[in-house]
């Protein structure tokens, strides 16, 4: 299966409605896709189709339970513990976790001498499977609100979409840190979806050095030109990247977007674009998913 | 009195609007907490008078000559980070959590765990105030940590000069920085913008927000793009009893003003956007909602 993950640096420049539209497009098109919104702190692409919830599976995560009875409050736990997550004080037998700092590394339950410790699950959120009305699969990682890390759901988010189709397409969450690190890692290919404005352009910077480092083939789609400068343009040749698509700003476009709607469906050169790009990234990378 | 604005959604408009909050009249400290894509700096350009060193984490690096590849490293990571190679272990890099156990349990003291420092925090003056943003070195983790720096600094940045107000333009989002932007401070407002996204990932920050036990202030930004939405966004803020503090339309000389690394209020103080924003930070500031 060869994975497209769509992101950007900075938010709201137009991952969703590049993903949603590159999804549509190719299940119009009788591909095998399946689109995974791995933006699980802000999930929206399923509100972009109509769709049949079929299954949810729960995220969860380990956290520690202190049996006092057996705790020597000898402080190994805390010691071992990288996130503060255990707080205790021995003088006045106090002992307790902060299952919001826990991140589930078991390091505690390594630590402890008396079999204290002992783990229960507690819940991140889910995934969520939905089926397009062509039987198409939409994956969909949600976080629980006031749950610190996306990454787990997002990990289960993209194992989940195993080998159901020929394409994946990945709607990356935005910034440069782990929830993007972890969703463009699992990916062939990543569209960086930008905008020709100074903090797009500043974001984007930052979104190519983590790509570069971290070695994945990337190109560029710049969204709602017409307005701001053409900065990102000289940018991208003077480093040689790959510009795949401008889409000029357009109030229908934001109009369409703004009701939950795909423009590709009702705009044909644009559906031939986005075609075009997919086209063009499969023929230049396709293969990468045969290697091993 | 600290002052978070986050959004949810990304692209709304929070760091524009950050951004006129601290162009108005009375000088300000702005902590830019979105430190994955500190942006802010760009329009401001502060004096950088301060620079620390910010420790995002630390990652295991396995010693190719202690290793004997016995494997009990990858029986206790729970990341999935260590696999087995052909005469030691593979650790990668993106996987690992630095949550420092193999360190501590592999029985050749083999695993080093290296801090992770490119990361930075900066401070200094500009036009108007004092700034504090952190940038997030590419790949590197922790953000909500750094958040925490930036706003532990700004805080005494402000008893210092005596300066009152914090403007903290915060990550889109729910998680970790977003979490850490607004805990604890005295008034968030959320950004959002009359879409489907908008309103869905509006809900989710929303009640992330109530959570704390607080109403947020509403912005609803482009207003025009679809007035059937903004009205929908109206009528859940009603019906969840959050007060819509104020709506901008859609205003080309906003990206305008970018362009020319000013905010609104500096490029256009005329506009009709750059009054309403006006009456927005003082309704803010003045804790009257309606």
């Amino acid at each position: 299966m060869f994975k497209i993950a769509v992101a950007s640096g900075k938010g709201g420049t137009g991952k969703t409605f590049i993903s949603t539209n590159i999804f549509g497009a190719l299940i119009h098109n009788d591909h095998r896709a399946v689109l995974a919104d791995c933006d699980a702190e802000a999930p929206n692409a399923a509100a972009f189709f109509n769709t049949l919830h079929v299954d949810s599976y729960e995220v969860t995560q380990m956290v520690p339970v202190i049996d006092t009875n057996l705790c020597t409050y000898c402080g190994k736990c805390r010691e071992y513990c990288n996130y503060n997550s255990i707080f205790i004080l021995p003088p006045v037998k106090i002992i307790n976790v902060i299952e919001d700092l826990c991140h589930g590394c078991g390091a505690c339950s390594a630590a402890c001498e008396y079999g204290a410790i002992t783990e229960k699950p507690v819940s991140l959120g889910q995934v969520n499977k939905y089926l397009t009305g062509d039987e198409h699969i939409i994956i969909e990682g949600r976080t629980r609100i006031g749950v610190m890390s996306p990454v787990p759901v997002i990990k289960t988010a993209i194992k989940t979409i195993s080998n159901s189709a020929d394409t994946a397409i990945l709607d990356a969450p935005p910034g440069t840190s782990c929830p993007f690190i972890h969703t463009v890692s699992a990916a062939d290919y990543t569209i960086l979806v930008t905008e020709p404005t100074p903090f797009a352009l500043s974001d984007l910077k930052q979104s190519v050095d983590t790509l570069r480092i971290i070695g994945k083939p990337f190109g560029v789609i710049i969204n709602r030109t017409g307005i701001g400068n053409k900065s990102v343009q000289e940018y991208l040749s003077h480093e040689s990247i790959p510009l795949l698509l401008e889409i000029p700003y357009r109030k229908e476009t934001a109009a369409l977007y703004s009701m939950g709607k795909l423009v590709a469906e009702s705009d044909s050169f644009f559906e031939k674009q986005i075609l075009a790009v997919f086209d063009t990234i499969s023929a230049q990378n396709g293969n990468c998913n045969h290697k091993r | 009195m600290e002052i978070a604005i986050i959004s949810g959604k990304g692209g709304t408009g929070k760091s524009s609007i950050s951004a006129a909050f601290a162009t108005m009249n009375n000088s300000v400290i702005l902590a830019d907490c979105d430190v994955d894509a500190a942006n802010l700096y760009l329009l401001f350009n502060p004096a950088h008078e301060e620079e620390e060193v910010y420790i995002s984490g630390h990652k295991a690096v396995v010693d190719d000559a202690k290793c004997t590849n016995c494997g009990l490293c990858i029986d206790y990571c729970r990341f999935d980070a260590i696999s087995p190679g052909n005469d030691k272990v593979i650790i990668s890099e993106i996987s690992c959590d630095g949550c420092f156990l193999c360190s501590r349990i592999c029985p050749e003291n083999a695993i080093t765990m290296i801090p992770s420092d490119k990361s930075r925090m900066y401070s200094g003056s500009f036009r108007n105030g004092r700034m504090v943003y952190g940038r997030l070195s590419p790949g590197e983790e922790n953000s909500g940590k750094l958040v925490t720096m930036v706003r532990e600094k700004a805080k005494k940045i402000s008893e210092k000069y005596g300066v009152e107000h914090i403007v903290l333009d915060g990550p889109p989002g729910t998680g970790c920085p977003v979490i850490s932007t607004i805990t604890g401070v005295d008034k968030v407002i959320i950004v959002t913008e009359p879409t489907i996204s908008g309103l869905l990932d509006l809900q989710r920050a929303a009640t992330l927000v109530q959570k704390s036990g607080r109403t947020p202030y509403i912005i609803i930004n482009k207003w025009d793009i679809n007035e059937s939405v903004c009205t929908g966004i109206r009528k859940w803020c009603d019906e969840n009893e959050i007060p819509v503090t104020g709506i901008l339309p859609f205003e080309p000389e906003i990206v305008e003003s970018m362009v020319h690394g000013k905010s609104i209020i500096e490029y256009a103080p005329d506009n009709k956007v750059s009054n309403e924003i006006r009456k927005i930070w003082n309704k803010i500031i003045n804790n009257n909602q309606l």
